[in-house]
């Protein structure tokens, strides 16, 4: 192990100080949310933070930042495939041909249909 | 028979097998919580209303906090390994153990108060979602602290046999458990709170 | 060549590691040594057999399908009597058991059969050997990943015996009808058992190949079999979780009376169901299709890495392009993540992302063609001997390319209309998998017999084997091409009696059906080579194929440890007929002459 007991204890301030900043990013969260945003810009706004908090908790915890090659290339490929399953159903879903997907039951506006 | 590269480090790639090991795992992890994201997307985008407020803001919160806490605790006792403070390392990965426990106690006094409501997961897609989500990171919680558990117990005689192969496996224990805090860093803002 | 002689029980090998005393293992008694070993050739063959045990299991269920589809409604001879009354009463067929016939035959060819036997049996015994590692990167978790599988199989196979059945909607499980339908929790119990082991087993391969490579055995001097598992393993790592969620998901609904994939408004047997409703069954489509489609290409690239050994071997030449082999299947195993929806063309799909995974679905035979033509083009000017791995291998090359032209209409959404769910499919994907991938497997039995187990494999029988099944597997789909074509849809119980436009197609349910009955006696001859010739089968030395590739410089069979000296790589993989040599072979491991 190439990390020797001083340099690791100057990163132990570094993970109390994280620890802080994610508790306070957590605080952010929770405020920003009390004040009624439109959904896409509250969408927006809580994955930005939580990517925030996220990329903290990887690169310092999981001391991703220093890592090797091998690993960010594999995390690499898996982060493509993940938004392909984020998005690629989505986008199907959406492309649709017409067909109608709310049916009468879901709805309580609409009379129900029989 | 000896596998090599178990505790030190394959030159070309600078990784010990176990690190490597564990990081894939992870990836696959990140796949397998994706689903059950993309699963949420679908949902809420075909559904007519999604519902608000039917979740408890404030535990959430609560077990954010007591998470992330728990996060810096795990660190702090493979970092107290590496500092040959075995005294240190015991307090850390004991109080990581009872965070934990924390968090999953929480979990069922919501989860009880859900039931008692009535509120069961196949009332809405919401609530089936929600309880899928934080039942399959709630089993993770909990494999994470058999794992702690074991290195609090029986597993920690590896220390005298084998320090530095003993501080590899608190550091990929502490990588998985990262990684259990970082999928509830996304789930809190996404069930709780959108 | 080989001096110290030849042991069939297994050379004691002792691995010297610089700086380390030998070490020697305390004589394990037989369940650690033969069951729950975590020797990844003990492993890989536990594998290979269980895998060859299902693969025959699965094949028999298809036989009996085939007595129903070339007689409907016929008493089924010599086993109908057995079945019982709620399968097949006065042994007649009844719909609900083929469709269980139906969905698990799938099931277990593609689960239980194909991938253990080409990831788990031949990856696991033949690639720690090819890369000169002792074993695998985890022991411990290998032999934990082959007890999950055979958890997984058994829980399959009791699945027969429960009331209402075994699953019965399909190896896709499609809701609503899965979630409504018996002998589904089961099954997806069993598929969550396959896939957590297949997870643990891809950790298991990626790290022992990055990490455990022999010294001077760099990424473009493996054989093409390794890189083939290297992204199979991929495949298997990224694209199994999604299912895994899926099944979760869906046993949730069936369980727990959740929605997630059942719409609003069904109405089963004329009452309404009393769901939330307001679910998806489209979402289970995607789930599982990002599975299963990479999951085709877990089928198809251990064949093609044990067919390309087998070429080189046995043309006595250098593979024809390897770098454009390496190439070409790392980025088939990347596109093969982005095509899953060409099998969802017909579900109200809009014109932009069919556009899209039409042209993804195209591109991605590119790498297909490139991997079939360097192949086809190793043969040119090559000194071919015919053994009988090599015939397999040589068959596995027209077949695949069969297999993979028909699929083009079907990467295309306009005539994907016709042919969708209609027997050209069930065409298309067994030629690339039955005569495609099995014929592949079946060489690397024979290639690797010898390895395995310090004897040959009888080649009369051998032959036999091969030529009777070449026929017969041709007979059996070609004509699915012709019924297909003509409309005939798959999934029907007598075939599809009832409509106009079968009628002159039925026919060929006949000639499938002795043709697929002949195919499972020609099977005959290769079961009881492989286990007479266990015991009475010529014996051979080290190398007896005059190989290049490092499992050919352990003993026959290697013992635990594998190699009695350390392993060292000095050139690529495929050396033969090098000029100004004394011998057509100059394998891996041999060093310069001074």
């Amino acid at each position: 192990m190439h990390s020797d007991p001083e340099s690791i204890r100057k990163h132990t301030k570094m993970y109390w100080m994280i620890g802080g900043a994610l508790f306070v990013f957590t605080v952010v969260t929770v405020a920003v949310n009390q004040v009624h945003l439109a959904i896409p810009l509250a969408i927006t706004v809580a994955l930005i933070i939580a990517a925030l908090k996220g990329s903290m908790v990887a690169s310092i915890f999981m001391h991703l930042s220093a890592e090797k090659r091998w690993i960010y290339g594999a995390l690499l490929l898996t982060l493509a495939f993940f938004i392909v399953l984020m998005s690629v159903p989505l986008f199907t879903t959406l492309d649709n041909i017409g067909t109608p997907t709310v049916s009468p039951h879901q709805s309580h506006a609409e009379p129900a249909r029989h | 028979m000896n596998i090599p590269y178990t505790v030190e480090e394959r030159p070309d790639t600078g990784l010990a097998n176990g690190k490597l090991g564990i990081w894939l795992f992870l990836a696959s992890e990140v796949m397998l919580f994706g689903a059950l994201f993309s699963t949420y997307i679908i949902l809420r985008v075909g559904a007519v209303e999604w519902p608000h407020g039917e979740l408890n803001v404030w535990l959430g919160m609560a077990n954010t906090f007591i998470l992330i806490g728990s996060s810096v605790t795990m660190v702090m006792a493979w970092a107290s390994l590496k500092m040959h403070d075995w005294g240190k390392h015991r307090l850390y990965l004991i109080l990581t153990f009872v965070l934990a426990g924390v968090f999953l106690v929480n979990k069922y006094f919501e989860y009880s108060s859900h039931w008692s409501a009535g509120e069961l997961p196949s009332k809405s897609t919401f609530l089936a979602i929600y309880f899928t989500l934080t039942g399959l990171h709630g089993l993770h919680i909990v494999g994470g602290m058999i794992v702690m558990a074991y290195f609090i117990g029986p597993g920690a005689k590896l220390w005298r046999a084998n320090p530095d192969q003993f501080a590899n496996r608190i550091e990929y224990t502490g990588l998985y458990w990262h990684f259990v805090d970082l999928v509830w860093i996304f789930l809190f803002p996404v069930l709780y709170l959108l | 060549m080989d001096k110290t002689g030849i042991h069939p029980g297994g050379e004691h090998a002792h691995v010297r590691t610089p700086g380390h005393a030998e070490h020697h293992e305390e004589e394990l008694g037989f369940w650690r040594k033969y069951v729950f070993s975590v020797d990844h050739k003990v492993i890989g063959i536990q594998y290979a057999v269980t895998g060859l045990l299902f693969l025959l299991f699965g094949f028999t269920l298809m036989m009996i399908m085939r007595w129903q589809l070339a007689y409907p409604g016929k008493p089924i001879p010599l086993i109908g009597q057995w079945l019982g009354q709620d399968r097949a009463p006065a042994g007649i067929m009844l719909p609900e058991f083929y469709n269980q016939l139906g969905a698990m035959h799938g099931t277990i060819m593609v689960f239980l059969g194909v991938v253990p036997l080409a990831v788990g049996g031949f990856g696991n015994f033949v690639m720690p050997l090819q890369i000169g590692a002792p074993d695998m990167a985890f022991p411990k978790l290998n032999m934990m990943s082959y007890w999950v599988y055979f958890m997984g199989g058994v829980t399959m196979l009791v699945s027969f015996f429960q009331r209402g059945g075994a699953a019965q909607s399909g190896w896709t499980s499609y809701p609503p009808l899965a979630v409504i339908s018996p002998g589904q929790t089961l099954w997806l119990v069993g598929m969550i058992f396959l896939i957590t082991s297949s997870l643990l087993g891809s950790v298991n391969f990626i790290v022992t190949i990055v990490q455990l490579r022999a010294k001077g055995l760099s990424y473009m001097r493996l054989p093409f079999f390794v890189w083939a598992q290297f992204v199979t393993a991929f495949l298997l790592l990224l694209a199994f979780p999604p299912l895994e969620a899926a099944g979760i998901l869906q046993l949730m609904d069936r369980l727990a009376g959740t929605s997630f994939f059942m719409p609003s408004g069904l109405v089963v047997s004329g009452k309404p169901l009393v769901i939330a409703g307001a679910g998806n069954p489209l979402l289970w489509q995607h789930l599982f299709w990002f599975l299963a489609h990479p999951e085709v290409y877990v089928l198809i690239l251990p064949a093609m890495g044990i067919v390309s050994e087998v070429i080189a071997n046995n043309t006595r030449k250098p593979l024809w392009g390897y770098k454009a082999l390496v190439y070409s299947v790392v980025f088939l195993g990347f596109m093969s993540f982005i095509v899953w929806a060409h099998h969802m063309f017909m579900t109200g799909m809009g014109t932009t992302m069919s556009a899209f995974f039409q042209t993804t679905t195209m591109i991605i035979s590119i790498p297909s063609v490139v991997i079939l033509t360097a192949l086809l083009l190793s043969l040119w000017g090559a000194s071919i001997r015919f053994t009988t791995p090599m015939l397999f291998a040589l068959a596995f090359l027209p077949m695949f390319g069969i297999g993979g032209l028909t699929g083009l209409p079907l990467g295309l959404a306009p005539s994907d209309i016709h042919l969708h769910d209609t027997y050209y499919v069930i065409g298309h994907f067994h030629y690339v998998v039955a005569p495609g991938t099995i014929f592949g497997l079946f060489a690397g039995v024979y290639y690797w017999f010898p390895k395995a187990t310090g004897r040959k494999m009888n080649d009369l029988l051998g032959k036999l084997h091969f030529w009777g099944s070449f026929i017969c597997i041709n007979i059996v789909f070609m004509p699915m091409f012709i019924q297909g074509l003509g409309g005939m849809n798959r999934r029907m119980y007598d075939g599809g009696m009832q409509y106009a436009h079968n009628a002159g197609l039925l026919k060929y349910n006949v000639i499938i059906g002795f043709a697929a009955w002949g195919l499972g006696l020609f099977q005959l001859p290769f079961i009881y080579n492989f286990f007479s010739s266990i015991k009475w089968g010529a014996l051979v030395d080290r190398n007896p194929w005059e190989a290049t590739t490092l499992e050919w410089s352990a003993p026959s069979p290697p013992g635990h440890g594998n190699f009695l000296t350390e392993p060292i790589v000095y050139r690529g993989p495929y050396e033969y007929s090098v000029p100004g040599s004394t011998r057509d072979f100059t394998p891996q491991f041999e060093p310069e002459k001074a």
